[in-house]
């Protein structure tokens, strides 16, 4: 608490207590399956609404009813958006944490709880409201098995009167959560007005936290990256998506199928796209790569495990150079580890996944508008390179809200790279599929179909000569693998530049890339309001690196690398790239818990190694 | 079969009715074994498509891993072929026709590619109904990898080594019956005249085809023991039928006897005629045909023609809806909402 930056501080009216106003993170302990996913975002959307930035982060287990789930909502005057290390205020819900949660709070927070868990003896430097939900949703719920949803909505009441929440924001976002539901809107509502009046003529104000109404968040959109991702894919002109479920990355999918029923049903009644559900993840990116060659945009999604099934055809992908897009939400390891815990793991493995030498063109967003904008970026670059891309989200990004500006109509036409049509074949007489006539690596191709003599050529792995004729000479197969090489090489120059920030002078260099970014913008002012330390931050965007990240490297004395994985993985890929007499510049600052990275665990790591 | 050859005062070379010759459907020299059933199989493939008058560019070409995959090569090289991966040729095919519902599939594989690495996609594919021949060259062992026992091999059957295949067969014919396979058939390699029409009336369906073609491995399959041998199928064939076809743009030129011969109209209007052997046998059963299928097993025969035809159920192409363009090649006008669409979700998330 102590170490939270610069606090606002005003008098208050009748205790003439500090109060902390539009600073805050209130963390709601429940259960998984208990409902209160819509009280969370009542809560999120009435704070949004008010024009105080917010952002949810749900922490929720690998199961699907009755283990323990929290949901975080941090609103926050300044715009920091990232997870925050401390918890202000506690809504505990859930008796089996409810002790573990009250012990972890830092002194001065606030608690609200149910009455019969009777908290308030467990400690003395925090402040305790007790809510007796049971007896305030009995008369609001007749229905007695609905209570056990309602009741979560007499918490937003209670935190809406304690925190000052506008009731008349609270009341429009009750009626947009149950916007076909007329009934359920009611009956939602009179709870929050239950629990609203409860606090009103039974609870006394002792904590400091309350919001105010501001006006930072007009024209902004709440979204998760999964659904902007679909987004992006829709405009970005995919017709057929073959994915097989996995946690982080089954909302991906289904909100193309809502976004794409919608938009994308032409003028005859009939779909413009395919969208298959796979056996595994094998067939899935078999249906992709199938699609690819057939000249379809195609893309799956999937997290690390489904990566891992994905590995053989991904090389065959792109030694036959077939293009794709593959989007990894990245999870904490596998399907028995904590499946529903974000992480940046799977850089390394996806970077070079597959049998041979291989390595893939990979995309890291940060942040729903990029998922959105990358999705095109990633079809463009994997037809114009023939290869698979991969977009390096995370659950974080991919399942948790965040506030965006509206995404950008793409003005970027739809890039389909060299393919050769019936007219180009008369044209030219013939082609040979793997030659490099334009210098660049990336030879020209015919699609099954193409109503010509010539079009036709024969695909598979690397055993081919440049007329796609079958062959094992040694030159053939050196001279294929060095041409696919020099694609990689000239993507470097056409796949998204990094972000640099700062002055460019300073001694030390922050390098992270993906969801680290709204820690790092936070961890760069604490530094300098703390500290007096001032900062130049890289934000990567791509690999293959573009020479910025050289430069940058170069540009400063310590490059902190600040990555959400043990193994330094982005520091292990950048050493394999930049000049050996750069590697001891990179320092690695590595988070690993499975919840999304704060800025204050990245600041206090980086004091340490700086020795102070 | 006929052809509707224009007459020339000077003898022109044989053509088919869209004025391609046999040449065409040709491709490159097969590197199998001199004797192998599968170069047969690539013949028949060549005939019927010619006879079919299918334009080569109109057919895409798929296979997985092992002897029967590297066919492709050896038939059609006027027409795009992909070498995919080990058992997983099915889901590649879904892509690709998925992304062009006007191409011709034809998926080629193995009984170790089929049966064994890739038994998970063949049911999947099986299921779905999906718009594609699907050929199984059956030799009951692995070639590339010289000789090991695969799934389809019998109970009891031997290696040249001697050793005994301890394991049940697995029946890709019942399995597909099962699945949902809408035109599911087992030929011999070496019965020209059966294997012509099934493929005939193979490109003729609309859904899923599933032939399990026998066909001896010369090299390691095809001494006594084997029950996948020239020798052996010569023994225990048992055609359930005489199968004939009469393509869409040929005259009839001989009645049949609905007595005893069955008449299926295909989706193109082309006839395919079953003269039934087996005087009890209906091809339209699921049941009926599984049935059968597991008395042949207990009678060590080898069960050959059509066991199963449902020429009406939807494909997987109608049950996705698909627009009648080409997914593939649908211009940015169509494939890109436009901005009112963006701003209206836009609005929607504020």
């Amino acid at each position: 608490m102590a170490t939270t930056d610069v606090v606002p501080q005003e008098a208050s009216g009748q205790l003439g207590q500090k109060r902390i106003v539009n600073d805050m993170s209130i963390q709601v302990a429940t259960v998984n399956g208990s409902g209160s996913q819509s009280s969370n975002t009542v809560l999120l959307r009435s704070l949004f609404k008010m024009g105080i930035p917010v952002s949810g982060k749900n922490l929720f287990p690998s199961n699907i009813a009755g283990l323990p789930t929290w949901y975080t909502i941090r609103a926050n005057k300044d715009g920091y958006i990232a997870r925050k290390k401390e918890i202000d205020v506690l809504v505990a819900m859930n008796a089996e944490t409810a002790t573990d949660d009250v012990m972890s709070l830092t002194p001065g927070a606030a608690v609200l709880y149910d009455q019969p868990l009777n908290l308030s003896s467990l400690r003395d430097d925090l402040v305790f409201y007790a809510v007796p939900y049971d007896k305030l949703v009995a008369p609001v719920c007749p229905e007695a098995k609905l209570r056990k949803l309602v009741k979560n909505m007499i918490y937003v009441g209670v935190v809406a009167r304690l925190l000052e929440i506008e009731m008349a924001e609270v009341e429009n976002a009750v009626a947009k959560q149950f916007a076909k539901k007329a009934k359920a809107a009611a009956l939602n509502l009179a709870a929050v007005k239950a629990g609203y009046e409860y606090a009103a003529s039974n609870l006394t104000k002792h904590d400091p936290f309350v919001v105010k109404r501001m006006n930072k968040t007009a024209g902004k959109i709440i979204i998760d990256g999964n659904a902007a991702a679909a987004l992006g894919c829709m405009f970005a002109g995919v017709t057929v998506v073959a994915w097989y479920p996995i946690t982080p990355s089954s909302s991906l999918p289904e909100s193309l199928i809502d976004y794409m029923k919608d938009y994308r049903i032409g003028k005859d009644g009939k779909a413009t796209f395919a969208i298959v559900q796979a056996e595994d993840e094998l067939a899935a990116v078999g249906m992709v790569i199938g699609a690819g060659w057939a000249g379809a945009r195609s893309m799956t999604a999937t997290a690390g495990p489904g990566i891992s099934l994905m590995a053989e055809f991904t090389g065959l992908a792109y030694y036959a150079e077939i293009p794709g897009v593959i989007w990894n939400i990245q999870r904490v390891g596998p399907s028995t580890g904590l499946p529903t815990r974000t992480a940046q793991c799977d850089v390394l493995s996806t970077a070079f996944l597959s049998h041979g030498d291989t390595k893939h063109i990979l995309l890291f967003p940060s942040s729903p508008a990029e998922c959105f904008s990358m999705a095109q970026d990633a079809f463009d670059l994997a037809e114009h390179f023939q290869t698979l891309v991969f977009v390096m989200s995370d659950l974080d990004l991919g399942m948790n809200n965040w506030m965006s500006e509206p995404f950008a109509y793409p003005e970027k036409p739809i890039n389909r790279g060299k393919v050769l049509t019936k007219e180009d074949l008369e044209a030219r007489g013939g082609f040979a599929r793997y030659k490099d006539v334009d210098g660049d690596g990336i030879g020209y191709r015919t699609l099954p179909g193409t109503d010509h003599p010539a079009a036709a050529y024969f695909t598979r792995g690397s055993g081919h000569n440049e007329k796609s004729g079958y062959s094992e000479r040694p030159d053939d197969f050196e001279n294929n693998m060095e041409r696919i090489n020099k694609k990689f090489e000239t993507a470097r120059s056409f796949v998204p530049r990094p972000e640099v920030t700062g002055s460019g002078k300073e001694k030390i260099g922050i390098l992270a890339f993906g969801t680290s970014h709204w820690a790092i913008t936070e961890s760069r002012d604490q530094l300098r309001n703390e500290y007096k330390i001032e900062t130049d931050y890289l934000r990567l965007k791509a690999y293959p690196f573009t020479r910025e990240v050289q430069e940058f490297v170069e540009q400063h004395e310590r490059v902190y690398v600040v990555e959400q994985n043990r193994d330094s993985q982005m520091a292990s890929l950048l050493k394999l790239d930049l000049d050996a007499k750069l590697l001891t510049r990179l320092r690695s600052i590595n988070h690993i818990h499975g919840l999304p990275l704060d800025a204050r665990s990245v600041t206090d790591e980086l004091m340490s190694m700086e020795g102070k | 079969m006929a052809t509707t050859t224009a007459p020339s005062p000077t003898p022109a070379p044989k053509t088919n009715r869209i004025g391609l010759q046999v040449l065409d459907y040709r491709g490159g020299k097969t590197t199998l074994c001199a004797g192998c059933g599968h170069n047969a199989i690539s013949e028949r493939i060549v005939d019927a498509m010619y006879e079919m008058g299918v334009k080569p560019e109109r057919v895409a070409k798929l296979s997985g891993i092992g002897c029967s995959s590297k066919s492709p090569a050896y038939f059609m090289s006027r027409s795009h072929s992909f070498n995919s991966v080990h058992g997983r040729m099915p889901s590649v095919a879904t892509g690709a026709m998925l992304a062009n519902r006007n191409l011709l599939a034809l998926g080629v594989s193995g009984d170790g590619d089929t049966a064994s690495i890739g038994v998970g996609q063949f049911i999947h594919l099986m299921r779905r109904n999906l718009p594609m021949i699907y050929i199984i060259e059956d030799n009951g062992v692995y070639g590339l990898t010289k000789g090991q026992f695969s799934a389809t091999a019998d109970m009891g059957s031997t290696l040249k080594s001697g050793v005994i295949n301890d394991l049940p067969p697995i029946d890709t014919c019942a399995m597909a019956i099962q699945l949902g396979a809408t035109f599911v058939g087992r030929s011999f390699s070496g019965d020209k005249k059966q294997l012509q029409s099934m493929l005939k009336a193979a490109i003729a369906h609309k859904g899923t085809v599933m032939l399990d073609v026998v066909s001896p491995c010369v090299t390691f399959n095809d001494h006594d023991g084997s029950t996948k041998s020239y020798k052996y199928m010569k023994d225990h064939e048992e055609p359930l039928q005489e199968v004939s076809f009469v393509p869409v743009f040929e005259e009839i030129d001989v009645e049949y006897d609905p007595g005893t011969t069955v008449e299926v109209t295909m989706h193109d209007g082309s006839r395919l005629r079953l003269r039934k052997l087996e005087e009890a046998y209906d091809a339209s059963s699921r049941i009926e045909s599984v049935h059968r299928l597991m008395q042949a097993h207990e009678k060590g025969e080898v069960l050959t023609g059509v066991f199963y035809l449902d020429t009406h159920a939807p494909s997987f192409i109608d049950m996705l809806n698909l627009t009648d363009e080409p997914l593939a090649t649908l211009p940015e006008s169509v494939t890109r909402p436009g901005r009112e669409v963006l701003e209206e979700v836009m609005k929607e998330l504020m």
